[in-house]
């Protein structure tokens, strides 16, 4: 008895939802666009405005790195700074990801620095800083304090939300840009170049070992 | 010396300007540095060193901006792991 009221009254629920389910979705998209009216204009996401907020901070990062690190951003997408603890290590930069430190000499991944720069004032309804201007803050903190942002940042180890194939493509890439651009910058690019150049050497032998 | 700001959805946003030398012009920048500091904000200098060098320096009062620097830049305190006292 109870299984055939059970089973009636999923039935029922089932056919219920099967007639009215045009009719909820219409009202939850009127609910929805009452919902956006309500919201101030100021507050709703403009392509535009991002756009031009986006150009505003390029032009700022342009304006506070060097040339290299500025077409390198611009090129590859992504920024490397140096440590200066007098070890052979640096930090790849990306926007809104983590800074990723490594060893030029050998790709070697180290650890990933998550940090962020929120506006808790939400002056458009997002805390987020435009991708350049998240660049740039990390590169004034690093450049003025790295021991400080990194003793603040979460650490934690490589691959976590950088893929690591990603990291090792954008070394390589790095590499071949600095070799592309020649002597520009060569003292600092050596390493990456030169493993650039193994990378090349390797994946030549493996297609003449195919060949 | 311009001071400016990051401003997620629109880019940096002047907020004062003026010249150190003139008193007034100094007391607005001073009041505008203090604001922004009091809101959170972290404030750096970007700079040059004399090998070509790019890199930025954090100051924590307007007596630590070099009187030269063209501008101070302020932007969100980092956010990521467990804040530190000295800052």
């Amino acid at each position: 008895m109870a299984l055939g009221l059970a089973t009636a009254a999923i039935i029922c629920a089932a056919l219920v939802y099967e007639l009215t389910r045009a009719r909820l979705r219409g009202v939850l998209a009127r609910w929805r666009e009452q919902l956006r009216a309500r919201q101030p204009v100021a507050l709703r996401y403009d392509p535009g405005r991002e756009r031009r907020a986006e150009q505003r901070a390029r032009e700022l990062l342009r304006s506070c790195v060097n040339d290299e690190e500025w077409a390198m951003y611009r090129e590859l997408g992504f920024m490397r700074v140096w440590g200066r603890a007098g070890t052979r290590y640096a930090y790849l930069i990306y926007p809104h990801k983590p800074i990723v430190a490594y060893v030029p000499g050998n790709g070697t991944m180290l650890n990933e620095y998550c940090v962020a720069f929120p506006d808790s004032s939400e002056p458009y309804g997002s805390a987020r800083l435009p991708d350049s201007d998240d660049v740039l803050a990390k590169w004034m903190a690093l450049t003025a304090d790295e021991h400080g942002l990194i003793a603040d940042a979460n650490m934690h180890l490589p691959g976590r939300q950088v893929d690591p194939e990603r990291v090792r493509r954008d070394l390589v890439r790095l590499a071949r840009w600095e070799r592309e651009r020649g002597g520009r910058g060569a003292a600092d690019g050596r390493d990456d170049r030169d493993r650039a150049e193994r990378v090349d050497a390797n994946v030549g032998a493996g297609s003449a070992r195919a060949a | 010396m311009k001071l400016l700001r990051m401003k997620p959805g629109h880019g940096e946003i002047v907020l004062a300007e003026g010249d150190v030398e003139i008193p007034e012009q100094e007391r607005e920048l001073i009041e505008a540095f203090r604001r922004e500091l009091d809101a959170g904000m972290w404030a750096a200098v970007p700079t040059e060193t004399v090998g070509g060098r790019r890199e930025a320096e954090l100051v924590k009062s307007f007596g630590d901006v070099p009187r030269d620097a063209e501008r101070v830049i302020f932007f969100p305190r980092a956010a990521g792991g467990a804040p530190r006292a000295t800052r």
